[in-house]
């Protein structure tokens, strides 16, 4: 299903994956566990195509063809998801058009017909009640004023009507309480199938009670440091990462990382910029003026 | 077809912006003399302060050389009395919004191709001028001249001078008038005469409430100029619901005015969407004159390739305890250039002014460009004003969700388009406003986010560049 071979992968001027090796077989759900900052959700964008991240070297095979060639909608259609870490808010879009466009533009791609109102009405009632999501929240714009937990059910029920080969979950389990956390375990449950697989990728092994995967991987300072079977994931929730003996990597430092973000940051909001506010004379006034992206 | 009986005065071409235009005294032989005399005053005021240029602080962003370029005549109207004209039914977009409905061309009612229909409560009258100038009751008199000469520019006196008709709306106290009111105005050139000045007034006793809607549309041919003037005085706690659906022609030039006058406990929400014109501007100017009155505005203009969308608001808050709400979006692609100047005022005394005033903008090419100003003047203690503007272009974390979904970069730039407009497109409620505001703006461009899921997503809008910005004061 999934060969990585090798991947690097840099943002900006730093190198944040330093080969990166992991095959996930067909059906099989794979975890890839590691502390903060080692390039889990790194991996996860690369995955997912995600502009600001360059791949300097290594591969991604899907299904026998190169996965880095592909468009991120074209991967989408081929049935890679990722579910995000935080997920978007996109104001103004209810969530059902969202959920219909992306669901008939994956059809189109794939040759298939588009499925109508009436049958897509059905398909959304049904996954909905899977992750226990009222209905009303769908006519609210998608993930707009959503509270962390309902961000993550609609992560899980887009999984579920889009139906991915390889689905992706980048922490969908952090920060849920114990029911939510089913409903991801049950999500996942649900699609498994000899030709569908998963990449789990999370910070604590409570999700991995709900769902034991056939493989642990660890991921450190982004490479793979340790593979094992899921009692792999136990060990790392009694004794921690830091026991981990990782290879050496170049220390990276923290703040090397987090300029590098605010530099790319800066770059996005100069491009659309400006406003000002004129205040006259009197008294109170509160302007706010902001640039960057508009919604 | 052409029967346009009424001779466009002739007129000199201006010399140039910034002084008198020569603007000759039109002969109206059938009009009062108080109505005489008022053009003659407003034509004074032309004459004595030209037209303005971009250095009026209001008009510094929209140059009107292209537009005062064009001969100054005004195309003729068809008054009541011209007989069979050269627009037809056939000619205006068909009815969505049912009846009442008064189609107005270059300026004057056109009674044959209005509907009134018995849909309208007794007691609310709706009278074209030029059929009832001749009454003695000096209600119009009274309606027309209570602002004479205090213009903020020469457009707005050109009206006075050159109206050929006025429409009135008279609500009398406590009518309620549930079917949307439609005002259809249609510019149409004749010949060398491009202008018109099109005028509804509209009043609204004690309680009364109703829906209005301004639609205007340029039919084919040469390029005209639309100078259009609406007042609105609202009575004691009056509420009227104001759209203005501009889709003229891009290659038209559009210029209108809601001038608004608030009494106590009186509320105006005025929605605008603004697609067409070369230059396309659309100012607003309300007063809160009575206590408690309330006003909102939003808007939403979609500028394309060769257009200018400029949208001056005046806010005055004069009276305690009012409520001032501004929320402008502006999508701008190509070369197209918005503005928006957005003016709140706190005269002393307003004390208890609670006003929000906010203008976004998205732009989606490079050479686009926005200038937004949005300005406070306080003059009143205890007030909670705020005010924002935002100029950007997509979000790129959202059009990548869209994309890692499957919806290709295209269609995905679309749907956050739609969605930065949908805002404002809401506000159009759910019925047939909303669907005449959705065909306008999907004319220009914009895929329409249906509620109930049923559209396929066409994808209309062109493709994105990484925008340049606009422009800081
Ligand atoms: N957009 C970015 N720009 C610069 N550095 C980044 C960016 N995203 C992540 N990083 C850095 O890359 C490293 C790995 O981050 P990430 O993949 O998010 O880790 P994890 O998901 O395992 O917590 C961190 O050091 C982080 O600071
Ligand atoms: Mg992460």
């Amino acid at each position: 299903m999934l060969l990585i071979d090798d991947l690097h992968a840099s943002i900006g001027d730093s190198e944040i994956l330093h080969g990166v090796s992991l095959e996930v077989p067909d059906g099989e759900i794979h975890a890839v566990m590691g502390p903060n900052g080692s390039g889990k959700s790194t991996l996860a964008h690369v995955l997912a195509g995600r502009d600001p991240y360059e791949v300097t070297g290594g591969r991604v095979i899907y299904d026998g063809v190169d996965l880095l060639a592909m468009a991120p909608e074209e991967r989408a259609a081929a049935g890679v998801f990722l579910a995000f870490q935080q997920p978007v808010e996109i104001p103004g879009v209810p969530t059902m058009y969202f959920l219909r466009t992306a669901l008939n533009a994956q059809r189109r791609a794939r040759g298939e017909e588009e499925l109508g109102p009436v049958e897509f009405l059905a398909l959304v009632d049904t996954k909905r009640r899977l992750v226990d999501m009222e209905r009303a929240l769908l006519d609210r714009a998608v993930n707009d004023g959503f509270s962390g937990g309902e961000r993550k059910r609609n992560e899980i029920l887009q999984m579920l009507i889009l139906e991915p080969r390889l689905a992706v979950l980048d922490e969908t389990d952090s920060g849920l309480d114990i029911d939510a956390l089913r409903v991801v375990a049950d999500g996942v449950t649900t699609l498994r199938g000899p030709d569908r697989s998963a990449l789990l990728i999370t910070h604590h092994q409570r999700l991995l009670e709900h769902l034991v995967p056939d493989r642990v991987h660890v991921l450190a300072g982004g490479r793979i440091v340790r593979s094992g079977g899921p009692d792999l994931a136990v060990e790392l929730e009694a004794h921690g990462y830091a026991t981990l003996d990782s290879p050496a990597v170049e220390p990276r430092t923290a703040s090397a990382g987090t300029a590098s973000i605010g530099t790319i940051s800066t770059g996005t909001i100069s491009t659309g910029t400006i406003s000002t506010g004129t205040i006259s004379t009197g008294t109170i006034s509160t302007g706010t003026i902001s640039t960057g992206t508009a919604r | 077809m052409t029967a346009m009986t009424r001779p466009a005065t002739a007129r000199r071409p201006p010399s140039g912006t910034g002084v008198g235009m020569g603007v000759q005294v039109p002969e109206r032989a059938r009009e009062p003399e108080w109505l005489n005399a008022a053009r003659r005053q407003a034509v004074a005021w032309v004459d004595a302060n030209g037209f303005p240029s971009t250095k009026h602080e209001d008009w510094r962003y929209t140059k009107l050389d292209s537009v005062l370029a064009l001969p100054l005549a005004a195309s003729s109207g068809r008054g009541a009395e011209d007989g069979p004209g050269s627009v037809s039914s056939s000619d205006l977009p068909t009815p969505q919004l049912g009846v009442p409905r008064i189609v107005v061309v270059n300026g004057g009612m056109v009674p044959e191709l209005s509907t009134l229909g018995t849909s309208l409560p007794g007691g609310v009258r709706v009278e074209s001028m030029a059929g009832a100038v001749r009454r003695p009751e000096g209600r119009f008199q009274q309606l027309w001249t209570r602002r004479l000469g205090g213009y903020p520019h020469a457009l707005r006196a050109l009206n006075d001078a050159e109206a050929l008709d006025a429409v009135v709306i008279d609500l009398p106290a406590r009518t309620v008038v549930e079917d949307p009111i439609e005002v259809v105005f249609v510019s149409m050139p004749t010949g060398d005469a491009r202008w018109s000045h099109p005028r509804l007034i509209v009043v609204a006793g004690a309680r009364a409430s109703a829906t209005l809607v301004e639609t205007y549309l340029s039919v084919a041919g040469a390029p005209s100029v639309t100078n259009a003037l609406t007042q609105v005085e609202l009575g004691t706690e009056a509420e009227l619901v104001h759209y203005v659906l501009q889709g003229e022609r891009t290659d038209s030039f559009h210029f209108s005015s809601l001038e608004g006058h608030l009494a106590e406990g009186s509320r105006l929400s005025s929605r605008l969407l603004a697609t067409g014109g070369r230059i396309g501007r659309h100012e607003v100017d309300v007063v809160l004159a009575g206590e408690g009155s309330q006003v909102d505005l939003d808007g939403l203009f979609l500028t394309g390739a060769g257009q200018h969308h400029d949208n001056p608001v005046l806010v005055e808050h004069a009276a305690p305890g009012c409520t001032s709400r501004q929320l402008y979006k502006g999508v701008v692609t190509s070369d197209g250039h918005g503005v928006f100047n957005g003016h709140l005022v706190v005269r002393p005394g307003a004390d208890g002014t609670d006003a929000v005033q906010v203008n976004k903008n998205l732009l989606l090419s490079e050479r686009a460009e926005v200038d937004t100003r949005p300005r406070l003047e306080i003059n009143a203690d205890d007030v909670a004003c705020s005010h924002g503007a935002a100029v950007g272009r997509l979000d790129p974390e959202a059009l990548f969700y869209l994309r890692s979904r499957g919806v290709p970069e295209r269609e995905a730039r679309a749907v956050l388009v739609s969605g930065f407009a949908h805002e404002i497109l809401e506000r159009f409620g759910s019925g047939p406003i909303r669907r005449h505001a959705e065909e306008l703006a999907a004319a220009a461009g914009l895929i329409v986010l249906d509620e109930d899921h049923c559209s396929s997503g066409a994808v209309t809008a062109g493709t994105v560049h990484p925008g340049r910005g606009g422009r800081a004061q």
